[in-house]
């Protein structure tokens, strides 16, 4: 639950504070709300004379920024890491159309280019402290900020791929996930351990996803998609190199990605195998040989590969957890529950506070801009109540 | 050899490294259609051969795209290609023409 402010605490809170004390904010909210009604203006044309504070600078919470900036909604975006959107970032090209992800992060960074919007790059909150009709956030540079409403929007992190030892990830030099095919895709330089361009590339899917071992029983549901994407990005810079993909079931659910598999198949001629690779050990030569089941045949099988390529899923990410924790509003494994995944999905069982983005679950870019297009939409409609 | 009273049996699992990539490859090349195939078994499931015996058109060839061709000969003797599996498949795999080559490419000892 919230942690209530110790009197001396709280003094040096608003030491630091440039924001309204919490009784001023309610003050304001009012003032607003007279000055419309008595100039007969529409609530866009009022700015609010409050900050609202967005913890968590990807997808989700720059969208949201942007959106409440437009109406007229001062924002303060804080992000723990020194550059926003890394997670976008890291990728080269975006299923199911190949858009460039680096030309998508300029764009949502553009949009932040407004007068209304703070950026607080390096800035994370480490506590949150709710107050009547306000929240008290602490930043770890001892600053505090008192605000009307919180959008929680502190995301995922990719799934830590040596915790599936088996697998010999962090182990053999043949072995890498997803994330690090990504920055070689992006460089055009898809190489194995000895640096030379690999005879063969095998992924597989659901490391850290579906997995009781790892203690995570749900689908991170990119992963499929991801490898198909992969395995396509791999055939088109090396023709030659022969593609396998090890799989459970292919979840291919969004609009085009059943396309894009069967392109893969047809056009790429990339194999599909249904079957988990059971653990994955070096050869002499520094290729690395793998072991499963073809559970169509029912019949064991092993393959000696040049790369093999884990699609890691998502998990909560470490400020994700914590604040979920600190505000009770903690979910399963660690992402944050809202108050009804059908029609309240951007609101939380605390009033004020909202939730955008993979914070909640697993969750395309897509659907992040999305989410934290909604959540910007559900504080207006808060704050301008 | 002395009798030690138990034999010693071969791995049962099938070694992927050994197989002739190409031999696929030619199949592919014949009936390009048979990428696009994503393992669902309804081709054995409207089978005329499957109704009265053993013979299960989608292992095989999910035998064949691992080059394990043993036994196979005989095996796809049992298709009377009457063509039904190609008319059910969700794919458009063009199994017929597959069953055909399969055959022409097992005759083929080299």
């Amino acid at each position: 639950m919230f942690k209530p402010l110790e009197m001396k605490e709280k003094e040096k809170a608003s030491r630091s504070d440039e924001s309204p004390k919490p009784r001023e904010i309610k003050r304001r909210l009012k003032a607003v709300k007279k000055i419309r009604r008595k100039k007969r203006l529409e609530p866009e044309e009022v700015e609010l004379p409050l900050q609202v504070a967005i913890i968590g600078g990807g997808a989700a919470g720059m969208e949201a920024a942007s959106v409440l900036a437009a109406h007229r909604c001062p924002v303060s975006l804080f992000e723990a890491r020194s550059e926003l959107a890394v997670n976008v970032k890291n990728k080269y090209k975006i299923f199911p159309d190949f858009s460039d992800a680096g030309q998508l992060v300029q764009t949502m960074v553009k949009a932040l280019d407004h007068p209304l919007i703070t950026v607080h790059k390096d800035t994370e909150i480490v506590e949150i402290i709710q107050e009547p009709d306000a929240y008290i956030l602490l930043d770890n540079k001892g600053v505090s900020h008192t605000v009307p409403a919180v959008l929680l929007a502190s995301g995922y992190e990719p799934f830590d791929a040596k915790r599936k030892e088996e697998l010999g990830f962090g182990i053999y030099d043949g072995v890498i996930n997803s994330l690090q095919l990504e920055t070689m895709l992006k460089e055009h330089k898809v190489v194995n351990s000895l640096g030379e361009e690999p005879k063969r590339v095998v992924f597989l899917q659901c490391v850290g996803s579906r997995d009781e071992k790892v203690g995570n029983h749900y689908c991170s549901k990119i992963c499929c998609v991801t490898a198909v994407k992969q395995a396509i990005e791999v055939k088109r810079q090396q023709p030659d190199t022969e593609v396998y993909v090890f799989y459970m079931d292919l979840r291919l659910w969004g609009q085009g990605y059943e396309e894009l598999y069967r392109q893969s198949q047809e056009e790429y001629n990339v194999h599909f195998v249904r079957g988990r690779i059971s653990e994955a050990a070096s050869t002499f030569d520094g290729r690395i040989q793998v072991k499963a089941e073809d559970t169509l045949l029912g019949q064991p099988l092993k393959m000696t590969t040049d790369l093999l390529v884990l699609m890691i899923g998502m998990e909560a990410s470490p400020g994700t957890r914590k604040l979920g924790k600190a505000c009770g509003l903690e979910g399963p494994y660690g992402f944050v529950r809202s108050k009804s995944v059908h029609l309240e999905d951007n609101l939380s069982e605390q009033e004020g506070f909202f939730l955008a983005g993979s914070c909640k679950r697993p969750m395309h870019i897509a659907e992040a801009v999305n989410d934290g297009r909604s959540a910007a939409l559900e504080i207006i409609k808060f704050l301008r109540r | 050899m002395a009798d030690f009273g138990f034999n010693i049996s071969k791995p049962q699992s099938i070694d992927t490294n050994d197989m002739d990539v190409n031999r696929l490859q030619a199949l592919e090349e014949k009936v390009p259609s048979f990428r696009s195939c994503i393992s669902c078994g309804t081709c054995t499931a409207t089978c005329s051969a499957r109704q009265f015996g053993s013979f299960n058109i989608r292992r095989i060839h999910n035998l064949y795209r691992w080059d394990q061709r043993k036994g196979l000969e005989k095996e796809m003797q049992k298709c009377m290609l009457c063509g039904k599996c190609t008319l059910v498949c969700p794919r458009g795999v063009n199994l017929r023409s597959l069953i055909i080559h399969i055959r022409k490419a097992l005759a083929d000892k080299k």
